[in-house]
């Protein structure tokens, strides 16, 4: 009960030092980033199939940025949970996302091709 | 329990010491940020398989418009960016909270709604374009699948700024106690979630049309 105040305390300080500083690095990054995932995509410098990979290179590190700077995921103890909860999310996501596209794409190649289909069921 | 948790009362470097098991409760503000978290990283796995489906079926058009005839990244540009700096305006909105500061709370967050609401009047106006063009949600397994993934991202903003308007009265009557502190916190976590979803969107959607 002692311990109520003072938590209140530190929580408040939490949030004072969550600064002005963090945002203003977050939204330069993240501008600079979106900048170059528009720019690569219209102006043709990039050697083409190599775009992909640039995109998704980007917006991963625009994710990441999102996170430290806007979200606020850090290494404080506090935070661990968070981490963890966000792998989990990410590898969930992963699962999903990959694991249709292989499923689609094998049954897609293994499908019979569709006039053959119609002509089986006359 | 008592005694450690005066212990660790002075300063944040003696709560180090102590064995995270002998800590006691986190922070009221921890936890709620938290359980939250967890809603939202479930909501990224509902954005997840969206995003599977358009990525299976962005290819089959049923002979009708592809994505690289129907988007205009101008108009996508404009979205990204009212949503990026509403995300910044909300974090500023949000120091505001954290220090006490009414008039800046309520100047930010008309700014953050402000922007919001031009993201969503921008994605209606794409919407309607392509409807009237022919290209509607029915038109191909193609655009079900994108009308329901960028939608969806719309519906959930449009819940964010509902959402902002209950925050922003609750600040007017209840003032910045606690319990509303932590929900604007919970609202600035749903607002920058959004912003990352969208990053997905315009990437995978609007830029991987161009491949």
């Amino acid at each position: 009960m002692n311990s109520e105040p003072g938590h209140a305390a530190a929580s408040d300080e939490e949030v004072g030092s969550t600064s002005l500083q963090s945002y203003l690095i977050g939204l330069g990054l993240a501008i600079l980033l979106t900048l170059a995932s528009f720019g690569a995509a219209v102006m043709h410098v990039v050697w083409a199939p190599s775009l992909p990979v640039l995109l998704a290179a980007l917006a991963i590190a625009q994710m990441g940025v999102h996170l430290v700077f806007f979200l606020h995921v850090s290494s404080a103890p506090d935070s661990t949970n968070t981490v963890l909860a966000l792998a989990f999310g990410i590898f969930i996501v992963g699962l999903i996302v990959f694991g249709s596209m292989l499923i689609m794409a094998n049954l897609n190649a293994n499908m019979m091709p569709m006039d053959q289909l119609i002509q089986m069921q006359r | 329990m008592n005694a450690s948790a005066a212990a660790a009362a002075p300063g944040a470097s003696g709560r180090e010491d102590i064995p995270i098991s002998e800590r006691g409760p986190a922070s009221i503000r921890t936890v709620v940020s938290f359980g939250f978290w967890l809603f939202l990283v479930s909501d990224i796995i509902i954005f997840s398989a969206l995003f599977a489906a358009y990525a299976v079926l962005s290819l089959q058009t049923a002979g009708g418009p592809s994505g690289a005839q129907l988007f205009d990244l101008r108009h996508v540009f404009a979205e990204t960016s009212c949503l990026l700096i509403s995300s910044f305006t909300c974090g500023l909105c949000m120091l505001a909270v954290a220090r006490r500061r009414r008039t800046m709370t309520y100047q930010w967050a008309t700014v953050t709604f402000l922007l919001g609401l031009s993201f969503i009047a921008l994605e209606l106006s794409e919407f309607a374009r392509m409807i009237a063009s022919g290209a509607t949600p029915a038109r191909s397994a193609f655009l079900s699948a994108f009308f329901t993934l960028v939608g969806t991202h719309g519906i959930h903003v449009t819940v964010g700024l509902c959402w902002l308007i209950v925050m922003m009265a609750q600040v007017a009557t209840l003032g910045f106690r606690p319990m509303v502190a932590r929900r604007m916190l919970c609202f600035s976590l749903f607002w920058h979630a959004l912003d990352l979803v969208w990053i997905g969107v315009f990437t995978i959607v609007y830029l991987g049309a161009r491949l």
